[in-house]
């Protein structure tokens, strides 16, 4: 029932009543339309095996062509495992930036650096991997200024290979791992700290004791989005992987657009999102948090 | 500060480290940027000068963003697209906070999960998901009914449903975090004051809530400008700038007017977003 | 004429009787106060007079005519909130003027009226000001302003005061007063400060349980509670439990569970029979502590028929309301009021005779097993 102030006639609780199907009606059909029947639909598509032009079938076959597949669930799995490692760098190179805009900078300089920290978060994709792009090809920023420094003497290509995927994906995620962060620890007691070090700890045991539990839910918060958007990434990994890159959601795009094939690019669909809802759920699990204190709160 | 206890090479040291951070953040911003006034016909070094052709030039090889009439579609269709995204979210992201903030019903707490889902779900799943269902429910209704609904098939339509599927997520987030905050003996003193429940909505709950019904609507235009992944599925012939780009890249390789492209959005995000937390600062909020 | 009749008025949250069975009315100008412990539900009754909650049964009658059904919002009754609500959105001429918009009142005559309770309430240059600009007490004011601009029946006051300092508060029960004289209207105030209650209010309702135990003035309820919880509640006493060893109904003699003996009197109206278990309560003004080198007979004919032999266990100074902890022979601790003049004062560790009168020891009949 709605708690609004107020009489509670018969016409009040109607009114409440109708008040409250209202609220509920958007919600509804965002959720049912935009979100559940999509996926039911998904599901549906990638039970069909196509036996015959334009005669199908219930089958499990798009799933098996997966598993008999090599190449497929290769990719799957390079895509999580890279998606890991991307996460565990951002973590591990956020969490000292974080900490020192929550706990070290000067109230001033604070909030520029977290603002310096939110501008490129606004910009898209494309002209992040643009930039980068830019700066690492063989005729690019660095191959040129390191042939004018006399270091090389001939262009280098940086593009195209792993490293150079794994540091652009960083960067695209890298605010995403931040911002969490930053709101957790902004609101972590000093005192909480001090008293560590008052009590005997050193910088690793506090860390280790103090820091790292309190910053609990916004580093799950963090990882979480984090994994999810890299795994779930196109643009990065195709621009400055190339061809290549060998990257999930291309072979998604391939078989929907490229081979036309809907009924396998759902069923891919379908088993990326149980991959990273697994990773992330054994996430929750093994850190002890829950999807509504982490996500629901950055 | 709370580092009385460490030695200060240690916080130079920690100082030179976030210094190095912010040049790694900001290095493609500024090569995205930089190479727009540069006058060459690659976005490469050597710099060949300063120049404004990439934005304003009408003559090829050098046209400018503003008279390659590709691009300023695209940026027409972003901007469209945008808009009633963020029109959407904040009205449906607003809707929610009422729901989950004063409402009661059984399984909130699911629902609310529920809320936030669309938030972790990959971008490319609830595209190729939605392009599914529309398709499905097209061909259905043109095989049995023999109707045929062209905003169905892939277009502006399917875009603008396929960013709001999870941009509401992030709007009703932002919006619930202030209906929180919001005290409601203050609409109960308006009641009393004699105001009719509509009155207390408009001048009352509404006015608290407007700074991040605005902030809410200003990212989710960001977001939606700048999506790709959801997007990529569900477009049609009306490609939004970010497709467009792409297209270009992938098939006439990087031109400077890309940079003036991004240069144009980079400072135009900038400045949304800035705008953002100055509305997010009003005195009201306090 | 009565501005407020609440007969028989109840509310039930589930099983919880929040009120239970209340029975008032308040005559036209007067401050009354409903002082009680925090979940006594003296905030429900508030709020059903407003018109946020709907009574499960009873009638409410503001200037003689019922009220129930009224939507808040078409009710005659303002309300001063505990944190007051002032709308920040709003600057103080704004505020004061939403009631006023809402009735539809038009556009000069709001602007007349605004400063016209702005200048009673002494705020005349504020009008322009945002909320956040002002002090603690001129947002009382304002808050009070914005529901005497409109005129009502009665004002509804919820602990307004508690979030205000110490030094503030104090200021501000003179000036409630003040205001209420000046603007004539009923006001009904909410507290659990009794101290807030005494000083201001005509009569005081004393609310416990969902029940008034008491309606009467300050004076009444002080020096003649009808019940226990009164006389624990109103003021500050010495508490014993007791059983009666003779009695005329009307007084005698009673032995606390310590063994202490003394005269009593029946409060209350009772009839107190011999070996009934009681309470009693005495309170520390009434004590008078004397050395028991200085005592004399008159001492005792002077002050009261009850004696008693202790050691000063220690001096609670507090200026002019200063005490004394006193260990009796059975070792409970007895408190009295002292008078320190800085010179020849009691000190922890003397021997002191107390005196009260039986007058002053109140004693009620233990309600249930207890």
């Amino acid at each position: 029932m709605l708690r609004f102030p107020g009489g509670g006639l018969m016409l009040q609780k109607d009114f409440r009543r109708l008040a409250m199907i209202l609220l509920f009606a958007p919600f509804a059909l965002w959720i049912a339309l935009l979100v559940v029947l999509p996926h039911i639909g998904m599901i549906r598509l990638s039970l069909r095996e196509k036996v015959a032009p334009r005669v199908y079938e219930f089958g499990f076959a798009n799933y098996l062509d997966f598993i008999n597949e090599p190449i497929y669930w290769n990719t799957l799995l390079r895509t999580g495992s890279m998606s890991l490692l991307v996460t565990a760098l951002a973590l591990l190179i956020g969490f000292p930036i974080a900490y020192y805009i929550a706990k070290l900078a000067s109230n001033r300089t604070r909030g520029a650096l977290f603002l310096i920290c939110l501008i490129p978060l606004w910009v898209s994709d494309l002209i992040r991997a643009f930039g980068w792009i830019l700066l690492l090809r063989e005729t690019g920023v660095i191959s040129s200024f390191l042939q004018w420094a006399g270091i090389v003497n001939q262009p280098i290509e940086f593009l195209y290979n792993d490293v150079t995927v794994i540091i652009g994906l960083v960067y695209t995620v890298m605010l995403f791992m931040i911002v969490p962060l930053v709101s957790t620890l902004d609101g972590m007691d000093n005192s909480m700290i001090e008293a560590g070090y008052n009590l005997g700890g050193n910088g690793f045991t506090v860390l280790r004791r103090i820091i790292v539990p309190y910053a609990m839910p916004g580093i799950v918060s963090g990882c979480i989005v984090v994994f999810m958007l890299t795994a779930g990434s196109y643009l990065t990994p195709i621009l400055l992987g190339g061809k290549n890159s060998s990257w999930f959601t291309e072979q998604i795009y391939n078989q929907f657009i490229t081979r036309f094939n809907w009924e396998a690019g759902a069923a891919f669909g379908i088993l990326l999102l149980l991959f990273t809802s697994t990773v992330i759920w054994l996430g929750l699990k093994l850190s002890g948090q829950t999807l509504a204190n982490t996500v629901a709160k950055s | 500060m709370l580092a009385q206890n460490r030695s200060t090479p240690f916080l130079w040291g920690f100082r030179l480290y976030v210094a190095v951070f912010f040049v790694f953040l900001a290095s493609p911003l500024i090569a995205a940027g930089a190479f727009a006034f540069n006058d060459s016909l690659f976005p490469a070094l050597p710099w060949q000068g300063f120049t404004l052709d990439w934005f304003f030039n009408d003559t090829e090889p050098k046209l400018g963003m503003f008279h390659d009439r590709r691009l300023l579609r695209g940026l027409y269709y972003s901007f469209v697209i945008a808009v009633t995204v963020s029109a959407l979210s904040v009205f449906v992201g607003t809707t929610n906070a009422f729901l989950f903030v004063r409402g009661r019903f059984p399984a909130k707490n699911f629902f609310y999960i529920v809320m936030v889902i669309p938030l972790v779900i990959p971008g490319v799943i609830l595209g190729i998901s939605i392009l599914v269902l529309a398709s499905d429910t097209a061909n259905y209704l043109e095989n049995n009914l023999d109707l045929e609904l062209e905003f169905l098939r892939p277009g502006i339509f399917l875009v603008v449903l396929g960013q709001f599927s999870f941009i509401t997520t992030i709007t009703s987030l932002v919006i619930t975090a202030r209906l929180k905050k919001f005290d409601e003996t203050m609409e109960e003193a308006a009641l009393n004051l004699g105001a009719s429940r509509a009155r207390v909505l408009r001048t009352i709950t509404l006015p608290f809530l407007r700074p991040a019904m605005i902030a809410a609507g200003i990212v989710a235009f960001l977001v939606s400008f700048e999506n790709f992944n959801t997007t990529l599925f569900l477009v049609g012939s009306e490609a939004p700038l970010t497709i467009t780009m792409y297209d270009r890249m992938a098939k006439v390789g990087s031109t400077p007017v890309l940079n003036a492209v991004s240069f144009f959005l980079m400072v135009g995000s900038g400045l949304l977003a800035l705008l953002s937390i100055l509305v997010q600062r009003d005195k009201s909020s306090r | 004429m009565y501005d407020l009749e609440c007969i028989n008025i109840a509310k039930s949250f589930g099983s919880i009787r929040a009120v239970d069975d209340v029975s008032f009315d308040i005559p036209s100008g007067s401050f009354f106060s409903i002082l009680g412990p925090s979940g006594c539900g003296k905030t429900t009754l508030m709020r059903m007079i407003a018109g946020f909650e709907e009574p499960s049964g009873g009638d409410i009658k503001i200037k003689g005519r019922s009220v129930l059904g009224t939507p808040p919002n078409k009710r005659n009754v303002k309300m001063v909130f505990q944190h007051l609500a002032l709308f920040p959105m709003m600057n103080v001429y704004e505020n004061i003027a939403y009631g006023l918009r809402c009735n539809g009142v038009g556009n000069a005559e709001i602007k007349r009226k605004v400063h016209d309770v702005l200048e009673r309430i002494a705020l005349p240059d504020v009008a322009e000001r945002e909320i956040h600009q002002l002090s603690g007490g001129q947002k009382q004011r304002i808050a009070i302003a914005r529901c005497m601009v409109l005129d009502p029946d009665v004002l509804l006051l919820d602990e307004p005061l508690g979030a205000l300092d110490l030094k503030l508060r104090e200021a501000m029960k003179i000036e409630l007063k003040l205001l209420q004289h000046q603007f004539n209207t009923t006001f009904i105030y909410i507290t659990h400060d009794q101290s807030e209650a005494l000083v201001m209010s005509d009569h005081v309702a004393i609310m416990n349980q969902g029940q008034f135990e008491q309606i009467g003035k300050p004076q009444d309820l002080y020096h003649r509670p009808k019940t226990a919880f009164v006389a624990a509640f109103v003021g500050d006493s010495n508490r014993w439990s007791g059983r009666v060893k003779s009695s005329d109904g009307s007084g005698g003699k009673v032995e606390t569970e310590q063994g202490l003996e003394m005269a009593f009197t029946a409060a209350g109206g009772e009839n107190i029979p011999e070996g009934a278990s009681v309470e009693i309560f005495v309170r520390p003004e009434f004590i008078h502590a004397v050395r028991q080198t200085d005592a004399d007979a008159d001492d005792a004919a002077a002050t009261g028929d009850n004696r008693m032999e202790g050691i000063v266990d220690s001096l609670l100074f507090n200026g002019a309301n200063s005490r004394v902890l006193v260990r009796g022979p059975q070792g409970e601790l007895i408190e009295a009021d002292v008078t320190l003049t800085g010179q020849n004062d009691i000190r922890p560790g003397e021997n002191v005779y107390l005196f009260w009168s039986s007058r002053q020891a109140m004693c009620f009949a233990s309600r249930g097993a207890a």
